[in-house]
């Protein structure tokens, strides 16, 4: 089937169903399952992060001007680190796991073993889009599933450049990229994968979600929210704000999943908070922030129309302490803040995902956590304080993905903690081993003998064999003893 | 106006919010509570038991009193355990930084069970959402009406109301409740039900946990090892199909694969087995369940009513439409295509399928949906590794039926079409928690290459600091090194 318009086929259902046959044919094959396979593969990643560094960083800039620093450090070194834990780890992460055994199923020895779900389809999205491919992909194959990538055409360069990567450095029969829009997502969709790892937004994910319902399909959902950052009195002000604009500014100008979203701080504390941020920003964008090379732009003009809207509501527009310039030509948004915005505003309800950032204000600091709170959970929050009482109750109060004390966004980069979200942010994790076992079915599985075979199990079923029953579930040596001499009730 | 049923949920969801089941000592009384639920009315237990399903004392208590009774004692024991946060290990280039994973109670959780362990999969769930400090609507099956009613009336006596509520009702119950948004819904029963619980858990992105079924077969290797080993591979042949409710069960065995020549060995075997277990015929039938309701009997009866099914039946086949008696029954090479040999059979039917050579069983066995269970009788190390390597299930168990269900330290739960999620000891506390990274920065020492404006002496600083490259980096920072 072709379109008139280009001599490219159209990626339709049918496709996608053979598509998936044949991955499943390769896949049953049990290539994907040998170690030597997903070594080579991972070997090949890292291989080709390294080689074609350059065109990866160019594809950034075009589809977001992202600076080459957040390119080569937030994406590619990134994820050339979650390649190498990978293969340093594999074939440990591989090896079933002991589990202990009771007196119950004396005598039995227990162990679980990690294997491929099979074959398995990741969705990512736009604003790291090399990362949020690949990441998913370091555990698919760590795993040894068959993958689909679909990318996201939100970043059109970097989706060329991924599918022409992917084909050249990889095991095209077991590893597939789908370009495409909303048509081929759904041709994808209609299929049955072993598992879907979607990051986006909520409105697709619920989409997805009921796709993978027909097939009962498990899902990763990596999603967002509003991202606060309650900010103390009594702290390193300078630091905390080189920080945060770190994490806002500097993570693809605020179009990231876990930028810090809104500021919540004490009435009194403000003016001191904002002058710093005007201080800070000026230091690392200039006068002109405008020509500043080290900011992404906003990705397309749906999304700057968007964030227009967010600051030229009316009970909002004039709360603008900072920045608002705007350049629709080339998408940029100076770092814009915003001051004291009411609760019901648009900017303080929906993710904001850009450039903007308002600061609530409540009269003690303890108050944001009912802030906090009132919303859906997102999939990060963050606290800059040095009360050791507050961050107690930061740590047991706000239900959110992760939580960051003095600092933000730095948690992505541990590998040693699950990332994802909860409520509305998502469900399910990854990055480090829990990629892995997010890209696994761990089986259970029991040993037995045939010595000892209880017959308490069988019927006829006896008051006698009741008792021992309880005997044996309550554990107890004694117990057993005195039910197997008729000694205790049934 | 709010429903009453949007009433309840309403309370659960305040009582979450305001911190009422966090506490470790209100978890703790919760499941103590429920401890003392079930050692106070094992008998009414028993009979609710006995009235919907035909249990005997000794299987209820095998199979719902005795599993749950372990369970409250193992969860309360690890309780602290469990919820202690665990420590991430943090590379020296944070330093100093703190970092940890802390279990949080997702909030107010929806637990769908099932009638043929109608104690068992409506508590065992809730002992582990309770455990993980949530609120729980428990909905359990008005297809064991009497256990349904037991649980309505009783655990409002023990328990704590505002955060713990049981609703009755039968299908149209169940789908009001799946409009509501829950924080988690644990469902345990059929796939074609599961889809619908999935689709409507979508529209909230409730995370679900779905325990299913499917066809779990028994490989069956070990006939011509010693007659003492064959008779015991019948004895939990045995055990495991019609011990657990008469087969409806979801690791109840659905079909045995044996090897051509051993397939009379085996049929013997079972007969003699069945009869000492069970009774010499249907009129003489004891120690053994009973079919649910009408609607599963006909189901059943209807399975035999090909004729090439019927004529396959070497042993048993008579039913008791009055009491929702069906005698244990074994048939040999039914019709691969028929009914059958393709839907969970969930009852006593036993199809024993013959084959040239046991390695078969596993194309065999591949060629079905994945089953929630796997059993293998073996003594062939290389046979158990490829069947561990080579097919896919929930679980596997080696030489017994069954028993898998006992073991706290084992995850308890499907793959494919049988489900996904788990349960069973911690496993059951962490189905009901959320796993909050969490990170503890100092404000010293700064890293000021973290910041703008770019320079390539920040890029590789950078590059080096992300490769852990710490010698590379004192280098950098002496000028040894060029950017």
């Amino acid at each position: 089937m072709t379109s008139e318009v280009e001599n490219k086929p159209v990626f339709c259902t049918e496709s996608a169903k053979e598509l998936v046959k044949e991955l499943r044919a390769s896949f049953a094959t049990g290539k994907t399952k040998s170690y030597e396979w997903r070594l080579t593969q991972l070997n090949a990643m890292v291989k080709m992060m390294e080689e074609k560094e350059p065109q990866i960083v160019a594809a950034l800039h075009d589809d977001l001007s992202k600076p080459e620093l957040e390119s080569s450090i937030y994406e590619i070194a990134m994820l050339k680190n979650s390649f190498r834990l990978a293969v340093k780890n594999m074939k440990h992460w591989m090896m079933p796991e002991k589990a202990k055994t009771s007196l119950v199923t004396f005598p039995s020895s227990a162990e679980i073993v990690s294997e491929p779900l099979g074959v398995v389809l990741v969705i990512s999205a736009w604003n790291y889009p090399f990362l949020l491919s690949l990441d998913p992909i370091v555990g698919a194959i760590a795993a040894g599933n068959a993958i689909v990538l679909k990318p996201s055409e939100i970043a059109p360069a970097t989706s060329l450049l991924l599918a022409r990567l992917v084909a050249e450095y990889l095991d095209s029969s077991c590893i597939k990229v789908v370009e495409g829009a909303v048509p081929e997502t759904a041709a994808l969709l209609e299929q049955k994968w072993d598992k879907i790892l979607y990051t986006g937004n909520g409105r697709v994910a619920r989409i997805v979600m009921a796709a993978a319902a027909k097939h009962l399909t498990p899902v990763v959902m990596e999603l967002g929210g509003k991202c606060p950052v309650i900010v103390d009195s009594d702290i390193n002000l300078q630091v905390a704000t080189r920080r945060i604009i770190a994490g806002k500014w500097g993570c693809n100008n605020g179009q990231a999943c876990i930028s810090p979203d809104y500021i919540i701080t004490m009435k009194d504390y403000a003016q001191k908070l904002i002058d710093s941020f005007k201080c800070e920003l000026e230091r690392f964008y200039g006068k002109d922030p405008l020509e500043s090379k080290d900011l992404s732009r906003i990705v397309n003009s749906n999304h700057f129309a968007r964030l227009s809207k967010l600051l030229d509501e009316d009970k909002v527009s004039s709360k603008i302490v900072h920045g608002g310039e705007r350049d629709k030509e080339n998408l940029k948004i100076t770092p814009t803040i915003l001051l004291d915005v009411p609760r019901d505003s648009l900017i303080m309800n929906e993710e904001i995902f850009g450039p903007l950032l308002p600061v609530f204000l409540v009269d003690k600091v303890e108050d944001s956590f009912d802030v906090i709170n009132s919303g859906t959970k997102p999939l990060a929050a963050y606290l800059f304080t040095n009360k050791k009482k507050l961050k107690e109750k930061f740590v047991a109060t706000v239900s959110a993905g992760g939580l960051v004390i003095n600092d933000t966004t730095v948690h992505l980069a541990e590998p040693t903690l699950p990332f994802g979200g909860v409520g509305d942010s998502g469900m399910g994790a990854y990055h480090g081993k829990f990629s892995f076992d997010a890209f696994s079915h761990k089986k259970a599985v029991l040993y037995r003998g045939f010595a000892c075979d209880a017959f308490v199990r069988y019927p006829p079923y006896t008051r006698g064999k009741l008792g021992l029953l309880r005997a044996l579930f309550d554990g107890s040596i004694l117990g057993i003893i005195r039910a197997l001499l008729g000694w205790s009730k049934a | 106006m709010l429903s009453s049923m949007e009433k309840s949920i309403a309370e659960l969801r305040e009582t979450f919010k305001n911190g009422g089941t966090k506490s470790i000592s209100w978890r703790k009384s919760q499941l103590k509570a429920l401890l003392q639920l079930i050692n106070q009315n094992e008998d009414s237990i028993f009979k609710a038991l006995d009235q919907d399903l035909g249990k005997s004392p000794v299987e209820s208590y095998r199979d719902e009193v005795g599993v749950l009774k372990k369970s409250v004692t193992y969860t309360l024991s690890c309780l602290e355990k469990w919820v202690a946060p665990k420590k991430a290990e943090v590379p020296l280039l944070f330093f100093p930084a703190k970092a940890e994973v802390m279990p949080q109670p997702l909030g107010v959780v929806l637990i769908f069970s099932s009638w043929n362990f109608p104690f068992t999969l409506a508590l065992d769930p809730l002992i582990g959402a309770i455990s993980a400090g949530n609120t729980v609507l428990l909905k359990p099956s008005d297809l064991a009406p009497a256990c349904m009613s037991f649980l309505v009336e009783t655990i409002p006596k023990y328990l704590d109301n505002k955060a713990v509520k049981v609703l009755a009702g039968g299908a149209d119950i169940g789908e009001r409740l799946l409009q509501l948004k829950w924080d988690k819904i644990f469902f345990t029963g059929s796939p074609r039900v599961g889809r619908l619980v999935m689709a409507a858990a979508a529209k909230h992105l409730t995370p679900v946990t779905l325990e299913l079924g499917g066809k779990s077969p028994a490989i069956v290797d070990t006939l011509s090892t010693t007659p003492s080993k064959a008779k015991v591979t019948a004895k939990r042949i045995v055990g495991g199909k019609w011990g657990p409710c008469t087969g409806q069960a979801c690791i109840a065995i659905d079909y045995v694969l044996v090897e051509e020549k051993l397939a009379s060995t085996l049929i013997e075997l079972l007969k003699k087995t069945i009869k000492r277990f069970y009774g010499e015929n249907i009129k003489s039938l004891k120690n053994i369940s009973r079919i649910v309701n009408k609607h599963q009997f006909q189901r059943l009866v209807n399975l035999l009513k090909d004729p090439n099914v019927a004529d396959s039946i070497v042993y048993g086949g008579s039913v008791d439409e009055e009491k929702l008696v069906i005698e244990p029954t074994i048939l040999l090479d039914p019709p691969l295509d028929s009914e059958i040999m393709s839907e969970e059979i969930f009852g006593p039917l036993l199809p024993i399928i013959t084959l040239k050579n046991i390695e078969e069983s596993i194309n065999f066995i591949n060629s079905k949906s994945n089953p929630l269970v796997i059993y293998a009788f073996t003594e062939d190390d290389t046979f158990k590794k490829r069947i561990l390597s080579e097919t896919s299930s929930g679980t596997v168990t080696f030489n017994d039926s069954m028993v898998q269900f006992l073991c706290d330290s084992l995850p308890f739960g499907g793959v494919g079409q049988s489900g996904f999620g788990r349960y069973h000891g911690k496993y059951s506390f962490d189905t009901f928690s959320h796993e909050k990274s969490i990170m503890h920065r100092g404000f010293y020492p700064e890293i000021e290459p973290r910041y703008p404006p770019w320079t390539d002496f920040k890029l590789l600083f950078l590059k080096l600091a992300y490769q852990f490259d710490y010698f590379g980096l004192i280098l950098l920072l002496l000028g040894f090194k060029r950017s």
